[in-house]
């Protein structure tokens, strides 16, 4: 963990590749969160639909509650540096999509501030092996008002079960949509995004109509 | 993830003077859009230089925190200097509602079926 000076002072010198800086026209951008427990795929989904190169940016944790309010515990309060990948897809030449993949551990999904605000919605990717990673989740983003879809990534091993089944294992209500995915593949991801964007669609007719 | 080790919170603290995430300007989103006024000034921090520099064109803060390896939080408080300066301008993101723009989402619609 030693600091590094020459390494800091050479990111400092990075920046994009010619072919993946943005025109000068690109004034707004959206972003979609991709959330999921480790090794589901997200940043395989994120990869495999974005124009540029996968990036990672980091954010700096505090845990919340400890030694806050003591002075004698700052030095005991526990900062944790939780990354996170991410892609783009340009829509037009004005509006610029981003796609966050929440870091692996569940704890810090809701902790990153600003990384559901303002999100048009999410989509939960689920491994059907390891199912009850979701179930947190799910509940936090109904609570949150986030819209969300669920994406089952075809892993060849893991077992394949029926939408109604899943629907009932993941207690999700009639209207959300469950569609199968290969995160590898782009059309297959991209058709996830349009599922997502769909059912925003479909949310924000209901609402006019109410 | 080991190329952030270098980054240590001492260092952290010095490129930011100390200040934290909740002293930056609360408007900047991750998806914030930055681009630079001008090009970077001689006796700017180095930070603040390499964030003019990348800016030339539009850029997410994501995106600066991703090039620059610096927290999100640090960038907004290097972010809200030169927003104080004028040597940035901040494109704000669609701002968020409840539900988003049937219009907004429509463009999505079209542009990931161009994909």
């Amino acid at each position: 963990m030693d600091f590094n000076g020459s390494e800091q002072a050479a990111a400092l010198e990075r920046g994009p590749r010619s072919e993946d800086v943005l025109p000068e026209t690109a004034t707004a951008a959206v972003k979609v969160v991709i959330v999921g427990g480790f090794g589901v795929g997200k940043t395989t989904l994120v990869g495999s639909v974005s124009e540029i190169r996968p990036l990672t940016t980091e954010e700096t944790m505090t845990q919340a509650g400890v030694g806050v309010d003591d002075t004698a515990g700052v030095a005991s309060k526990t900062s944790t540096t939780v990354a996170m990948d991410f892609g783009r897809i340009s829509i037009n030449e004005e509006l610029v999509l981003y796609l966050f993949g929440t870091p692996g551990q569940e704890r810090f999904w809701f902790l990153w501030r600003g990384l559901f605000e303002g999100a048009l919605g999410a989509v939960v990717l689920v491994d059907t092996r390891r199912l009850e990673v979701s179930f947190d989740v799910l509940g936090r983003l109904e609570e949150r008002g986030v819209p969300f879809v669920v994406a089952v990534n075809s892993f060849p091993d893991a077992p394949r079960y029926p939408v109604a089944e899943l629907r009932g294992a993941l207690d999700l209500p009639e209207a959300v949509p469950i569609v199968p995915c290969d995160a590898r593949d782009r059309a297959s991801s991209r058709d996830v995004l349009m599922t997502l964007m769909r059912y925003l669609q479909t949310l924000a007719t209901t609402q006019e109509a109410s | 993830m080991s190329d952030w080790e270098e980054t240590s919170p001492e260092r952290l603290y010095v490129i930011t003077g100390g200040r934290s995430g909740a002293s930056a300007p609360a408007e900047l989103d991750l998806v914030t859009l930055i681009v630079a006024r001008s090009g970077p000034k001689p006796g700017m921090q180095p930070e603040h230089t390499a964030i003019v520099r990348i800016c030339q064109a539009p850029l997410s803060v994501a995106e600066i925190s991703a090039y620059l390896r610096l927290p999100v939080s640090v960038v907004t408080v290097l972010l809200g200097d030169l927003l104080d300066q004028d040597r940035v301008f901040a494109r704000a993101p669609v701002p968020p509602a409840r539900l988003p723009d049937r219009a907004l989402i429509e463009a999505v619609i079209d542009g990931l079926q161009r994909l």
